[in-house]
């Protein structure tokens, strides 16, 4: 009765098969990673330290620590998102929940999908172009946020309006049966349910502006700039300012004579940060996942 | 019997989505007080008319209404708030929503949407609401718990709590039996029993003896044209006024 024929026998071997080649895929995957960030830490050992994270580069970039471009990569992500957050979001609830189909929010809709495809280098070209020339902001850490702004905001708009979309017309439809309005519905029971969704979408974001080098490097940042060791407000918003992603650009190829260590260290730190930021965001997301409630 | 003006006259209602015509040219008055039974096979436009009456038909942008519609003697389409209309019009649908909120801010959460912040009132409302759903008993230990843990005949039950919560003159009731268990099913008819006292049911139903057991009068809709509205006592006799109805009525009709 439970005996094999070819084609169960065919099934199971495919269905082996099957497995293995995925098994294959993410050992693909996680190798590398694993061989990328394991080979930085290692090299990178000898100069962590908490005073490499506090104190300026010294002797032309060659010695000393970060903090200088550690601030400006904190400075220009906090700001940009500060920036982006809440004109993206609020775009997509309209986008969303408010807006009818027509010509205007279809082309509304086309252009946030190819901004959101648009290579860095073309929106540093436009923050140097609007705000470092035409607004007058010149090379400064506001013009580069606008311009890292300008960068993540199509994205954030694109996974708000799917986080949105992922709740169920059903939930609106009862809130609005029962004489809620469009604002009520969504305040209550359209954003509560989508909001971890919204929030992956914002964090991802993060790790975008804090490694991008090209828009900035047009808009804002600078090759050195020297500033006061240990307040975190020694960046004012008309300054220009170093950043991660651009120090390691400079002393990897730039720079004769770093030491080995140096940009590995600064690789770490970029690498750190972002992780960091992550791990929060997944920690914030499972937390109000745990809260979901369908 | 004196003759009150209807809660609703419609007149000469048409609806399409695009090309597909769902109501052809319907009128009909519902009486302050009645419980009205709409019945007909699927896709002859029950559901259709029902979203009319509270202006959910907006949210299909491909749906057009032509025609009046009156409610209290006013016309719909011309009021500046459509939240008044829908406060006024509860409505149950055919599968049931619980909202992700817990089963008190399910019922509480019009109310609240209505302005009303007094903890005692509120309260008050949603035990009555329950009640009247015949979900009180199952759950007065457990209010605060997530009204989408219900089984989906509780949370039947929690949809009409909801559609009862804002106080409405007028409850309609889309097929709402067909999720739910035939006892619990006859437990909110007796309760509807006792509803229509205070307010004037519509009771679109696919169960043909649900409508015999409930309505005062009966239309019968087949593919978007009122084929007969009158006293059950008619609809559902040996003589209806059309053979149609007849044969509806009595499983004849294929």
């Amino acid at each position: 009765m439970f005996q094999a024929t070819p084609f169960t026998q065919r099934k199971r071997r495919t269905e082996q098969l099957a497995k293995a080649i995925l098994v294959l895929m993410t050992l693909c995957l996680v190798i590398p990673l694993v061989l990328i960030v394991g080979y930085l830490v290692i090299q990178a050992a000898p100069i962590l330290s908490w005073d490499f994270l506090t104190s300026n580069p010294i002797r032309g970039m060659r010695a000393g620590g970060i903090w200088s471009p550690l601030l400006g990569t904190l400075y220009l992500v906090v700001i940009s998102l500060v920036i982006a957050t809440p004109i993206g979001v609020l775009a997509a609830v309209f986008l969303n929940e408010y807006a009818r189909e027509s010509w205007f929010t279809r082309a509304v809709n086309l252009a946030v999908v190819n901004l959101a495809g648009v290579p860095s280098i073309v929106h540093a070209l436009f923050g140097l172009g609007a705000f470092v020339l035409f607004a007058h902001l010149g090379k400064s850490i506001l013009a580069a946020s606008l311009t890292l702004a300008i960068m993540t905001m199509p994205v954030i708009i694109a996974s708000t309006k799917e986080a949105l979309a992922a709740v169920p017309l059903a939930f609106r439809e009862a809130c609005w049966n029962v004489g809620a309005t469009r604002w009520q519905t969504i305040r209550h029971v359209v954003l509560p349910n989508s909001i971890s969704g919204i929030l992956t979408g914002i964090i991802l974001q993060v790790s975008r502006a804090a490694g991008e080098t090209a828009p900035i490097m047009f808009t804002g940042a600078v090759f050195f700039k020297a500033i006061e060791e240990g307040n975190v407000f020694a960046y004012g918003l008309f300054d220009q300012c170093m950043t991660l992603s651009m120090h390691l650009f400079t002393i990897s190829t730039q720079v004769p004579d770093v030491p080995h260590a140096l940009p590995y260290g600064t690789a770490v730190v970029l690498l750190g940060t972002v992780l960091l930021v992550n791990t929060l965001a997944i920690g914030l997301r499972i937390y109000l996942r745990s809260r979901k409630k369908w | 019997m004196v003759m009150q003006p209807p809660v609703i006259e419609i007149r000469d209602l048409r609806v399409s989505y695009g090309a597909k015509s769902a109501l052809k040219g319907i009128s009909l008055d519902v009486r302050r007080n009645e419980v009205l039974g709409i019945i007909g096979p699927a896709q002859s436009g029950k559901t259709t008319l029902l979203r009319v009456l509270n202006r959910t038909i907006e949210n299909t942008p491909s749906a057009k209404v032509q025609g009046t519609v009156l409610v209290d003697g006013q016309d719909i389409s011309r009021l500046r708030d459509v939240t008044d209309l829908r406060r006024r019009i509860g409505m149950v649908a055919p599968l049931p929503v619980g909202l992700p909120i817990s089963i008190y801010d399910n019922v509480a959460f019009a109310p609240r949407m209505a302005g009303i912040r007094s903890k005692a009132e509120l309260d008050e409302r949603v035990e009555r609401c329950l009640t009247h759903a015949a979900l009180w008993d199952e759950v007065k230990d457990r209010l605060h718990t997530l009204g989408t843990k219900l089984s989906g005949g509780q949370q039947q039950r929690l949809t009409i709590a909801r559609a009862l919560s804002h106080d409405p003159e007028i409850l309609c009731l889309d097929e709402f039996s067909i999720a739910i268990d035939p006892v619990t099913t006859m437990r909110i008819e007796d309760v509807l029993k006792e509803l229509k006292n205070s307010m004037t049911i519509i009771l679109v139903t696919n169960l043909v003896q649900q409508a015999r057991r409930l309505a005062d009068r009966t239309a019968f809709i087949l593919n978007g044209d009122l084929v007969e509205l009158d006293d059950n006592s008619v609809v559902f006799s040996d003589h209806p006024g059309s053979r149609q109805t007849y044969d509806y009525v009595n499983g004849i009709f294929g």
